[in-house]
């Protein structure tokens, strides 16, 4: 064991701090548009959510190791330089980089499986903010089981022509382009006869109607085509490849569903919100049965914050094997982070139902809104039953589903 | 930066599951449960005392390995894996660790060597100071003690016992002694036990550090929670293997359970609550010589959170074997009892928990 990362490291980390110093309090001009940015309104400089962006790439803090070419920072990869920004921003409360579906999940499969032209194309207005995507993945009928989509595309005349529907498609009304999964291939079988299409989101026969979530916010779509028509070469991959290709993505977003660091900044608010209310004037934290079950969840949280180094360092280190050990954190990482908001609102009592613009309403009603946006992730990116059924299949061998016959 | 047990770590463990495979099997420890200090029991004892497992953390001057103790935790997770029916936590990490930390340089010479040596051997009972049960207590007068001490842990042919009272003063006493009678004690987990000791005008050696000090106790007993937590996680370890093992075999409705979605989800959800008790409880044992003001939440936090899952696991693996896993024929439930012994040495979930707070100033 070694939780060293030596002295070039901690330059580095100095190096960090010192720009967290000189953007303390940094402001955006533009977040309405952002779902979940943070409203922070203690009077640093003020710029666009895009700028930002760019600040952080020129400074290797985001995108590190994709090309400039491609509008990244055109550096080496370096996992413990990735992760000490990170831990210094979300110490300074110093705002991270945009991310979202294009640049979590598009940018990456671009990277491995794009064409030079649309590695040019999409990979830098995406890298930067200006290019926002969203994932025509799931349909009405087709959610966990998504390889039974049946949204058509037909390549005529050098142009897919897309019709179906689209459901839960996050951000589509914010989005300038989508990329999803179309049935090109009917006669093969149902994995077989997918591709993956990338929409320009203002093209004529896409419609989209926003669906309120349970947190009254329209989180999400429906999304609607009549003879949607692209241009032939908008396809990652061959025809018929797009299961493939989309697996490629579907573990980036998994990974960036629950991520440890935040739910500890979300742990140390707790914390201070309990030191701080009272209930007949005794402060939450001084209450036992409070008390307990705040360390309860504190003894979670510190367990996947070091699993979390498990898995970095086998990231470092070719040949540590932790596979099963990946497999877990979409489910427990959403698991838990639910389970601290439910423990937020529970402390607070009826204070914790209190919500929008109401009196006395603590920490501008994050707790509820957080822990209904959290239901969403743990069915969302594949539900947690899936993921058991992962994990049980892949990771514990067990066997898969027999299939039913005739269904 | 590298997280996780070294190769010789590693190395050290699978021979320890390995020694207990071959020596220590299901009848072995069913013989030895059954009727105490046997000669096979002895064998084992020994076997895990050629390992070097009695002299795995004291330093080399005093003839020891001079190992830290993520090797010793390494080492328990091997240890609760098999269901090793000998004495560790004490004897080889608590007791060395109280007297390295709250000794003085002649007790250090005196007692260190002769654990390497294995001339000696502690038990180990710091009950009284993390929470008395039945009003015991012990009152040092001078060099006497008088009292009681209740579930003093790998009493098993001890030659000494390493004591404390409630204020954290911790001493040695002689098991010799004539004004000392052991009681034992019969506990669930069988494969290991506890005693209680009364102490009539017994002639105790006060370790001088710990006298005004509670560094030693806290060290002392920080380790020895991570020790029964990383026990606890070989136990669980093994229930789930066994379980994924025995949902692939057993057969119900023409097709083997572990098809059934509810078997396996089980067995999924075992799976990932456990694994993240790997990265905790080498984290708190790499931190407790290497990270020191991170080491007592970690310790505390540990041991109480690995308590909880690994309680969850033991359950749910009986469950997976169905009537067969209730049985004494199967023997499942040495792990189930291992489990919940664990638990509770060395403070119960809510007492560990209460510490954290306390050390977080809250
Ligand atoms: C907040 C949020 C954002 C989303 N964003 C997007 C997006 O941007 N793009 C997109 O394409 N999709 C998105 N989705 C859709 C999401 O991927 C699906 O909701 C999810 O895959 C589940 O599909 P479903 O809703 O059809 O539920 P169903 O598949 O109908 O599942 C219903 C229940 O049955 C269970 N179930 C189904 N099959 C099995 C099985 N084999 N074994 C055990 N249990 C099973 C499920 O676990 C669940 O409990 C989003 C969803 C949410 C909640």
């Amino acid at each position: 064991m070694d939780l060293e990362y030596g002295k070039q490291y901690e330059d580095y980390r100095l190096e960090v701090q010192e720009f967290c110093k000189k953007y303390k309090g940094v402001q955006f001009n533009d977040t309405a548009k952002i779902p979940l940015a943070s409203n922070n309104k203690s009077g640093g400089p003020v710029m666009a959510r895009s700028d930002w962006q760019k600040i952080l790439i020129e400074n290797g803090y985001f995108a590190r190791s994709i090309p400039k070419e491609y509008g990244g920072y055109g550096g080496d990869s370096d996992i413990i330089k990735s992760r000490i920004t990170a831990t210094e921003f979300s110490n300074q409360r110093i705002p991270g980089p945009m991310g979202g579906q294009g640049i979590d999940m598009l940018v990456p499969t671009l990277l491995e499986l794009g064409t030079e032209e649309q590695k040019n194309k999409f990979i830098k207005p995406t890298l930067h903010g200006e290019m926002i995507w969203c994932q025509g993945y799931s349909e009405p009928n087709a959610g966990s089981d998504l390889a039974s989509l049946q949204t058509k595309g037909e390549l005529i005349d050098g142009k897919w022509i897309i019709n179906g529907q689209k459901i839960w498609t996050s951000t589509a009304q914010y989005a300038q382009m989508m990329f999803c999964l179309v049935r090109t291939e009917p006669e093969a079988s149902k994995h077989a006869g997918i591709s993956y299409l990338l929409v320009p989101m203002d093209t004529p026969g896409l419609e989209i109607r926003p669906l309120v979530d349970m947190t009254l916010q329209a989180g999400f779509n429906e999304v609607f085509f009549t003879d949607v028509t692209i241009p032939g070469e908008n396809i990652v991959g061959k025809r018929g490849e797009g299961w493939a290709v989309a697996n490629a993505t579907l573990g980036h977003e998994r990974g960036s569903l629950a991520n440890p660091n935040a739910t500890m900044n979300r742990l140390n608010m707790l914390i201070n919100r309990m030191k701080k209310e009272t209930i007949d004037g005794k402060k939450l934290i001084e209450i036992p049965v409070y008390r307990d079950r705040l360390l309860k969840i504190q003894g979670k949280i510190m367990a996947f914050q070091s699993h979390a180094l498990r898995i970095l360092s086998s990231k470092l280190n070719p040949g540590q094997d932790v596979k099963i050990g990946k497999m877990i954190q979409k489910l427990v990482g959403t698991e838990l982070r639910h389970e601290l908001e439910g423990l937020g609102i529970d402390i607070m009592g009826e204070l914790g139902t209190l919500y929008e613009d109401s009196p006395y309403l603590r920490d501008g009603g994050s707790w509820q809104f957080t822990y209904m946006y959290y239901l969403g992730l743990i069915i969302g990116g594949g539900t947690n039953q899936i993921q058991k059924n992962i994990i049980s299949e892949r990771g514990l061998g067990l066997p898969r589903e027999p299939k039913v016959q005739g269904v | 930066m590298y997280f996780g047990l070294s190769e010789e770590q590693t190395f050290f463990q699978d021979n320890v599951k390995k020694f207990l495979v071959d020596q220590a099997p299901l009848d072995v420890i069913r013989q030895i449960t059954a009727e105490k200090n046997t000669s096979i029991q002895e064998e084992i004892r020994q076997g895990l005392t050629n390992l070097g497992l009695n002299a795995l953390l004291i330093p080399e001057d005093y003839g020891g390995l001079g190992l830290d103790l993520l090797f010793a935790a390494a080492v328990s997770e091997g240890l609760g894996s098999g269901v090793a029916p000998i004495a560790f936590t004490g004897s080889y990490v608590m007791a060395p660790l109280a007297i390295m930390h709250g000794g003085s340089d002649v007790q250090k010479e005196n007692y260190l060597t002769k654990i390497s040596s294995n001339t000696v051997k502690f038990g180990v009972g710091l009950s009284e100071y993390i929470g008395a049960r039945e009003d015991a207590e012990l009152i040092i007068n001078g060099n006497k003690v008088n009292g009681k001490a209740l579930f003093v842990i790998d009493a098993d042919d001890a030659s000494h016992f390493i004591l404390s009272d409630d204020q954290g003063t911790i001493f040695i006493v002689d098991a010799d002694d004539s004004g000392l009678e052991i009681i034992e004690l019969t506990s669930v987990d069988k494969t290991r036990s506890y005693v209680e000791i009364l102490l009539n005008n017994v002639t105790a050696e006060i370790l001088d550090n710990t006298v005004k000090n509670n560094n030693a106790i806290e060290k002392t007993i920080d380790a020895g929670r991570i020790m029964l937590a990383a026990d606890s996680v070989g136990a669980a370890q093994v229930m789930i293997d066994k379980s994924v093992e025995y949902a692939k075999e057993r057969k119900q409705f023409g097709r083997v359970i572990g098809s059934f979605q509810a078997v396996k989800h089980m067995c999924a959800e075992m799976t990932a609550e456990l694994e993240p008790c790997y990265a905790i409880v080498w984290h708190a044992a790499h931190c407790f010589d290497y990270i020191p003001e991170e080491a007592r939440l970690l310790a505390c936090q540990s041991k109480s959170h690995i308590s909880e899952v690994t309680k969850m696991v033991a359950k749910k693996a009986t469950e997976v074997h169905g009537g067969m896993g209730f049985t004494d024929l199967l023997g499942l439930h040495y792990w189930f009892k291992r489990i919940g012994m664990n638990r509770q040495l060395l403070g119960s979930p809510e007492l560990v928990r209460d510490e954290a707070g306390k050390i977080q100033g809250f």
